[in-house]
């Protein structure tokens, strides 16, 4: 009899997660791949089975590939600079700087502001001849600019906006852990000689690892489901410069329709951060010491 | 923990360059905040000069409470989120503890599963949820916007490491007094597991406060319709962004939250470094 | 004793308080719309319906705010294909074939078939039409429609030596006039363009309006071809192009929509092309004297219509259909599209609402309104086509890239020629 139980309970404790997640990620994303193998229904043409058409589709389509581009360039450039920021930040914060307290709220402001609104402050921040730093160059006599109208400087701006709007979410992760750290660690430095550069580097860094494997994992899947600002800001434009990934499934699914081809894209995209996480996951979870 | 400048005393010199660098980047990081609340409080014609002796005015407020019942939208997102996060952490404990503490056939294959959801982006699941939701007769609730998230992936995952941690002889020994498996759950392992669950909380309070296209395609009605939503009726509009209106809506949705970080973030911090206590 | 009393008065209070209910039947519509200007547009919409149902009770109308444009429709189409459409929904005319395509519309006349309904379908205007109709059936009803002017700012006209009273007439004219506008400081930055034409988001939009008066047409009535790379269209975005890159009268690259209305406040543009349903925001906001022009004239004068439509969804009973005719034709009542019209900035959409006492008296006291409705003599339909969003792009992207210099305009606009016809091939038959 305890022996039924025992078993029966895992599953019981399991099931109400299970039947949320099979009902509302599973099936649907099963229900995707299944699509991504059919063309899109048209008037007339009822939808049907086309093989791995779709897939060849994306291989000759420009702005596939453009979105990658864009995705692994915008990736590189907002993931470590977040968190090499988040870390800055969590040890300022943590320190015995003046107004520190000043500065977490600073720092965090950024999380409690919807990206709907933000984007449209930032979008100010970059309009030509009066926004805010066109007012800051012209000042220093630099010379006038089109932020995000120009192809080459698109990008790096939305990083800008994705890693303000991030950092400082990082940074609280960082100051938990900064203070589960023991003291007697960094007099222990101190006193063998150490410098603090090289307590950073060789004590504090690895010993937030766990974090920065967390927060690494949170960055990559922001960097690929962050997309509000493109569409209050860019609109993936000038001429697809600022397409992610997310918006061009989002314009091919919900703009075109052409749910086929949304499907076989997104399995696409998952298949490849699948493949990032899980070998993050790996890496983590081999680290990690359990009892 | 005991800040390294005092154990490592570096010069002066680089101490108060670290200080200017700190500000520095914490007046950049509270610019546009800043700036909205400039231009919240000043008619439009002001919303791009910065003249200090500009007249103030609340007329931006006025008309962004009228444009739209933002407080009941205030309502529906506290609502929303608080339903989701506590659902979060029910089903996240249960699942957690079974994928942690127990030994069963196919405990791996369904650990793997959840974490399928992890790269999962529900954005491109709206079509099929949302066929979903209207089999289930929940158009248009705040349970409809909530319930594909009710159980996370992330959550389980921190949680199962976290219980994963927690040292076996406390486990016996409540079970030596003859504790079940879920009173056991209730009071060794989740106490020792708070700080995961304040971690999780804020990773979830902020998606979900500033999550947009699922809940415009669920929610039809103003009794549903969180702040995102209610928030987009300034933005996009044909006449152009109108920056003083958009900025006072912002103010007035973000205040609360602010102001409660403002209050509270000292006892925040400080749960933090409480329960880091082994 | 007490216990039956209480049962006696509880059955009571539920009969009476099921009365109403069981009395009428209701006929519910659920209308989606978009909400693209600015203004408390949703209490005006919510007070409309609340004043339909006042006259109807046998109605109830449920406003639905939907986003913008491309929200509302993403928002439609979910709906349609999870089996629970709307009844009504006011979207973009171009997403006509869209909507045809998706099978989730039916004809107006298919609905609308009573004498005064088929008089009250030819009282638009016919440019407005235009978007609205093929095949020989009528699929929208306009709404809340727009077409592009030039606003210009009359003090700057002054200080450069120009007759404040005379916009650009033609396209020399707009470049002649927008030399002398543009100014620049010691620094050699530009502080006022003579002319700023957007071209974010939706530059097809704008385009048409250099194509229109250069006597080119885009697309076929039947939605199925494109002409992008004809001469006319190629040489419309090479004086596009030629307004930055040769006579240095409009900033390279790409310019925003969103903010072209807050940079002909700030006096950084001394002539802007946006929508008609500006008028009131400028007119409230602009600070100086400013006139709104037809576009200028290069063969004839010329603009698109845009905006959007009210459809009526298939799958819904009969009744709900009747019941959102009813209110489509409260909508746009002589006296409520005037309404409409002075409280948005839209166009009054029929030629009946302009001869309110309302709008004669705000045409007197706005004249410039009057200019959008005398250009629809010349205005053509919107870009429209099958997979119309697919197609647009095609265009977009052509016109970002030869503004953006990547591209010379002939080649881009082939290029953008060649993905139309790829994307059009399975509709032609």
């Amino acid at each position: 009899m305890n022996r039924l139980r025992t078993q029966a309970t895992p599953w019981l404790l399991l099931l109400p997660a299970l039947a949320l997640l099979v009902t509302f990620t599973h099936w649907p994303a099963l229900a995707t791949v299944w699509d991504g193998f059919f063309s899109t229904a048209k008037k007339g043409r009822p939808s049907h089975f086309i093989g791995i058409e779709n897939y060849r589709s994306m291989v000759e389509d420009d702005v596939f590939w453009q979105a990658l581009w864009n995705n692994v360039f915008y990736a590189i450039g907002t993931i470590p600079l977040s968190i090499a920021l988040a870390i800055a930040m969590a040890l300022w914060v943590n320190s015995r700087i003046q107004g520190r307290g000043f500065l977490r709220l600073a720092y965090f402001t950024p999380t409690v502001l919807p990206m709907i609104a933000v984007a449209n402050i930032w979008l100010f921040f970059y309009t030509p001849q009066y926004g805010l730093l066109e007012q800051i160059t012209q000042w220093l006599g630099l010379p006038s600019h089109n932020w995000l109208g120009d192809k080459h400087t698109v990008l790096g701006a939305m990083i800008v906006v994705a890693v303000w709007k991030e950092a400082g979410f990082f940074m609280i992760f960082y100051l938990a852990a900064l203070q589960q750290i023991a003291p007697s660690l960094a007099e222990a430095a101190a006193l063998e000689g150490a410098s603090r550069w090289q307590y950073f580097r060789r004590v504090l860094f690895p010993l937030l690892m766990p974090t920065t494997l967390f927060v690494l994992i949170n960055a990559l899947i922001n960097s690929v489901r962050m997309v509000d600002h493109i569409f209050v800001m860019t609109r993936g434009g000038p001429d697809n410069a600022s397409t992610l990934l997310l918006y061009y499934i989002y314009q091919v699914g919900f703009s075109f329709w052409d749910t086929g081809y949304a499907a076989a894209l997104t399995v696409v995209v998952l298949a490849a951060l699948g493949i990032v996480a899980f070998l993050q996951l790996r890496f983590l979870d081999r680290r990690t010491h359990y009892q | 923990m005991t800040p390294t400048t005092t154990v490592f005393r570096p010069a002066p010199a680089s101490r108060v360059l670290e200080a200017v660098a700190a500000w520095l980047l914490g007046l950049l990081w509270i610019l546009p905040l800043v700036y909205a609340v400039w231009t919240a409080f000043h008619p439009s014609a002001y919303s791009t000069r910065f003249e200090i002796g500009a007249p103030l005015t609340l007329q931006n407020f006025v008309n962004a409470w009228n444009a739209a019942p933002f407080a009941r939208y205030f309502l529906n997102t506290m609502l929303l989120v608080t339903m989701v996060v506590v659902a979060q952490m029910i089903f996240g404990t249960l699942a957690a503890y079974a994928l942690a503490r127990f030994e069963f056939r196919g405990r791996d294959l369904v650990f793997g599963l959840i974490l399928l959801q992890l790269m999962v982006m529900p954005d491109v699941l709206i079509v099929e949820n949302y066929r979903t939701m209207n089999a289930l007769g929940l158009r248009d609730t705040i349970l409809a916007i909530g319930l594909p998230y009710f159980a996370s992936a992330f959550g389980i995952f921190l949680l199962r490491q976290t219980f994963k941690t927690v040292p076996r002889e406390l486990d016996d020994a409540a079970r030596v007094e003859g504790a079940s498996a879920v009173q056991i759950l209730m009071k060794v392992y989740v106490p020792l597991a708070r700080p995961v669950y304040l971690a999780y909380a804020l990773v979830s309070v902020s998606y979900h406060w500033n999550n947009f296209l699922w809940p415009l395609i669920v929610s039809n009605s103003v009794e549903t319709r969180p702040l995102t939503v209610g928030l987009q009726v300034f933005s996009s509009t044909d006449q152009g962004v109108d920056w003083s209106i958009i900025t006072a809506a912002t103010l007035m949705t973000s205040a609360p939250l602010l102001v409660g970080f403002l209050l509270f973030q000292r006892q925040f911090v400080q749960s933090f470094m409480r329960a880091g206590i082994r | 004793m007490n216990n039956a009393f209480r049962m006696a008065l509880a059955a009571t209070a539920a009969i009476v308080v099921s009365l109403p209910a069981a009395a009428q039947k209701v006929t519910e519509v659920n209308f989606y719309y978009p909400v693209a200007v600015g203004g408390p547009v949703t209490k005006t919409i919510d007070q409309m319906a609340a004043d339909f149902g006042k006259e109807n009770p046998d109605i109830k109308v449920n406003p639905i705010y939907s986003g913008t444009y491309q929200e509302s429709i993403v928002k439609v189409l979910t709906a349609t294909k999870s089996g629970k459409p709307p009844q009504l929904a006011v979207l973009l005319s171009t997403d006509m074939f869209s909507l045809i395509d998706e099978e989730a519309i039916v004809p107006i006349d298919d609905v609308a078939k009573s004498a005064d309904d088929r008089k009250w379908l030819d009282g638009f205007y016919k440019s407005f039409m235009l978007n609205s109709r093929t095949g020989g059936k009528t699929w929208g009803i306009p709404f809340q429609r727009s077409t592009i002017v030039l606003y210009w700012n009359k003090d700057a006209f002054k200080e450069a030596g120009l007759d404040p009273e005379k916009g650009p007439a033609s396209w020399d004219q707009m470049v002649e006039f927008a030399k002398k506008l543009t100014k620049t400081d010691a620094n050699g930055n530009v502080t006022q363009w003579g002319v700023k034409i957007p071209s974010s988001g939706f530059p097809y939009w704008l385009f048409q309006g250099l194509t229109t008066p250069n006597d080119a047409v885009l697309m076929n009535d039947a939605g199925t071809e494109t002409y992008f790379d004809k001469p006319a269209v190629i040489e419309a975005l090479q004086y596009w192009v030629d307004l930055s890159a040769k006579h240095k009268v409009m900033p390279s690259g790409v310019i925003e929509w969103g903010t072209t209305p807050k940079d002909f406040f700030e006096k950084k543009a001394a002539m802007i092309w946006t929508t008609t349903g500006n008028l009131t925001n400028i007119r409230a906001n602009a600070g100086f004297p400013f006139g709104v022009a037809m576009l200028p004239a290069k063969k004839h004068f010329g603009s698109p219509t845009g905006g959007g439509n009210l459809y009526l969804f298939a799958k819904n009973t009969p009744a709900e259909q009747q019941a959102s005719l009813k209110f489509m034709k409260w909508l746009t009542a002589p006296q409520r599209a005037a309404q409409w019209s002075i409280a948005t900035g839209y166009v009054a959409v029929t030629p009946a609402a302009w001869e309110t006492p309302e709008m004669k008296k705000y045409a007197q006291e706005v004249p410039q309104a009057a200019v959008a409705r005398d250009q629809l003599q010349y205005s053509v339909a919107e870009l429209s086509t099958h997979d119309n969003q697919r197609v647009t792009t095609a265009l977009n992207n052509g016109l970002q890239a030869a503004l953006t210099g990547s591209k010379p305009p002939a080649e881009a606009m082939k290029d953008s020629q060649r993905e139309a016809t790829r994307i059009l091939k399975d509709f032609k038959h």
